[in-house]
């Protein structure tokens, strides 16, 4: 027999005897009220991560997102960014990026967190990974409540990278230290109406 | 690897190990509490894992073969594994398909669990371990103390002096300047592992969740070296126990909610990798999955014990469990440690195979603890009690184990009042003296008697035995309570 059917035999054995009806689940979260801003909930959650944020309007874009990336060079922008930034980096050679620039698909304000999904405007996915600076652009409109929101509004056939905060450990002594792999540096623009 | 008590006790010497246990618990405990006080729909999210876990196990074989489909149709190729040995041919042959001979792995419990990095080494191939705690713990030849935070036994001064005397052999050596600052330790294992990331061919990973209906598999982390392993090398093995499938993708609305904030005490782990099959020109072009039974079928057939393949790794339960943050995780031999480890190692070997495992039931004090902190709600408490029924079962037939002659006579006596009358008597004589002999005394002023001699000495040797008191309570009512 193979081991494919060995172990569903062994699976069907086990459960022989088991009362195998349905469990009701409880899925009152989902209904759960909304916090009243999530906007600014977002907000202070992201910066509760220790990343930084910045708030501007879509006619400040370009300008805020320069500013993010202060003395970075070699700027890493994916295909299909919204904004002109100039400076296209070689995607083959990520490991000399400073900085790199996205968009997101979501953002979670009870948790601080921006979802890519890697689509236009996000690039592949080690891009928001390799170099040291991420800055993620992110519009309101984009920001849900809580985790079963943006669980039901994203597609599970693209792959997807949940961030919040940047890259850390707290495996010496549980001090939290910025950076292992990942960006050591995540600034979040928040693009208002 | 000596029985619990033996090995615990040597842990208990070693008061570094307990000072660095007890802050590292505490701290996590305290987060994880602040954390889980904000979500009012707690209780009902943990009654909603609990419940998705326990129908996704009633039927694991149509949801294994749902996984199996779609897995296939996004483009991965789907192994089985009965057993340990079984899984690592698997993924040492995908190695030598592709020629590699080293490959990098991502912190996981299954592949530790079948010795992985031991059995790729027989055949000639080094995993790394990318996980910064790892690589501490696998240069220093050492063992892993805890599910989460694994080097937590170790301090910063001993971490510098593994990484200025080990890394030079695995590779880029670390700075010459290394202090014990975090940060710099942390930027030395940034540096000595991105020279692995960007050269690895082959990456091996686990995964927190798999999801039957669209194939995909999420991997949670801090660092990004499992963002790294996932996404550089061209391919990519996933090692998953059958018990980590979820039937759908909108189940994971509970689940990503309770293991961040029961594990890491967060609101959300920095990074969640989801990944369904191959993604042309963005990752591993070709992916393997091994579907690992390794006794999750003989848990599976218990029916007390079953409900601990529900567990989704959280450690939040060694984090609460008193007898844990005294031992450590060395002591549970074993790579899952704590009350987790307490309960899933018996169930996934059998009980009556060796001493040391059937030492684990008793590895307890039957607080609660981990039941009130586990995020799906097992109740190991029970099914400790359960298993130690089994350990003595097993033993029937030999030398029965102190503990069940103790319970025999002391049912005896407690079946019959005129026996239970007279076993008071005696009782009140020996408290009497006890509480003369008494040394110690326990929290609440109470008398107790360190040590007894043999066979009593096997319970004595690692508790206090609080002394009876000097009157039973039948006497005590005769004299006062019939007025
Ligand atoms: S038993 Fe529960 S608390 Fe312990 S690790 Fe598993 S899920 Fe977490």
């Amino acid at each position: 027999m193979s081991a494919r059917d060995e172990i569903l035999a062994a699976v069907r054995g086990a459960l022989r005897d088991a009362d195998r009806a349905e469990a009701p689940v409880p899925r009152g979260y989902r209904g759960a009220p909304p916090p009243a801003d999530v906007v600014s909930l977002f907000a202070e959650r992201v910066v509760d991560y220790r990343a930084t944020l910045s708030r501007c309007t879509p006619a400040d874009l370009a300008r805020t997102v320069r500013a993010a990336l202060g003395s970075a060079e070699n700027v890493l922008v994916p295909e299909s960014f919204p904004v002109d930034l100039g400076g296209v980096a070689d995607a083959d050679d990520l490991d000399s990026c400073d900085a790199v620039v996205t968009t997101a698909a979501v953002g979670i304000a009870r948790t601080g967190t921006l979802v890519l999904d890697h689509g236009p405007g996000q690039g592949r996915r080690a891009l928001s990974l390799v170099p040291d600076v991420h800055v993620c652009v992110v519009r309101e409109d984009q920001i849900v409540p809580g985790v079963p929101e943006a669980v039901a509004l994203l597609d599970p056939d693209r792959p997807q990278t949940w961030i919040s905060g940047p890259s850390a450990t707290s495996d010496i002594e549980l001090n939290r230290v910025e950076g292992v792999h990942g960006p050591r540096t995540l600034h979040v623009v928040l693009v208002g109406p | 690897m000596p029985a619990f008590p033996a090995a615990a006790r040597a842990a208990l010497a070693d008061s570094q190990l307990r000072r660095n246990l007890a802050h590292a618990t505490g701290t996590i405990r305290a987060k994880r509490a602040a954390v889980v006080a904000e979500v009012d729909e707690w209780e009902e999210l943990r009654l909603a894992g609990a419940a998705i876990k326990d129908n996704t196990l009633r039927h694991l074989d149509e949801h294994l073969l749902t996984l199996e489909a779609a897995l296939q149709e996004r483009g991965a190729t789907v192994h089985w594994a009965r057993d340990a040995a079984q899984a690592c041919e698997i993924v040492a042959g995908i190695a030598k398909n592709h020629h590699v001979d080293e490959v990098v792995k991502v912190k996981s419990m299954a592949t530790q669990e079948i010795g992985l990095n031991e059995a790729l080494a027989e055949q000639g191939i080094t995993a790394w371990e990318t996980d910064l705690a790892e690589l501490i713990v696998q240069l220093g030849d050492d063992l892993p103390s805890h599910i989460l935070v694994p080097a937590i036994h170790r301090n910063r001064a001993e971490i510098r002096e593994v990484f200025r005397r080990r890394m030079a052999a695995a590779g880029r050596p670390a700075p010459d300047d290394l202090t014990d600052e975090p940060a710099e330790l942390a930027g030395a294992a940034r540096l000595h592992l991105r020279e692995k990331f960007l050269r690895a061919k082959m990456a091996v990973s686990g995964a927190n969740f798999a999801v039957a209906d669209t194939g995909t598999l999420v991997v949670v982390e801090s660092e990004g070296n499992g963002r790294m392993c996932l996404t550089l090398p061209e391919v990519l093995v996933s090692v998953v126990g059958i018990e980590k499938v979820v039937p759908t993708w909108f189940d994971l609305d509970v689940f990503l909610q309770l293991l961040p904030r029961s594990s890491t005490g967060e609101r959300m782990n920095p990074y969640t990798s989801t990944w369904s099959g191959i993604t042309p020109g963005d990752g591993p072009q070709e992916m393997h999955v091994v579907l690992l039974d390794n006794g999750r079928t003989r848990a599976l057939a218990d029916s007390v014990g079953r409900q601990a393949l529900r567990c989704i790794r959280c450690s939040a339960c060694l984090n609460v469990c008193p007898v844990y943050e005294r031992t450590g995780g060395h002591a549970y031999g074993s790579v899952y440690p704590g009350p987790i480890g307490a309960i899933l190692n018996p169930l996934l070997k059998g009980v009556g195979v060796d001493e040391q495992t059937d030492s684990l039931p008793y590895a307890s004090s039957l607080c609660g603890a981990c039941f009130e902190a586990c995020p799906v709600r097992i109740d190991i408490p029970e099914v400790l009690v359960h298993l130690r029924s089994q350990v003595v079962d097993a033993h029937r037939g030999g030398a029965p184990k102190p503990e069940a002659v103790a319970m025999k006579s002391a049912a005896w006596v407690l079946s019959d009042a005129r026996r239970l009358t007279f076993a008071e008597r005696g009782m009140g004589a020996a408290g009497k003296a006890l509480n003369r002999f008494g040394r110690a005394v326990l929290p609440g002023g109470r008398r107790a008697v360190r040590r007894l001699p043999w066979p009593a000495s096997l319970w004595t040797g690692a508790r206090d035995l609080p002394a009876p008191p000097a009157e039973s309570f039948r006497a005590w009512w005769r004299r006062t309570g019939r007025r």
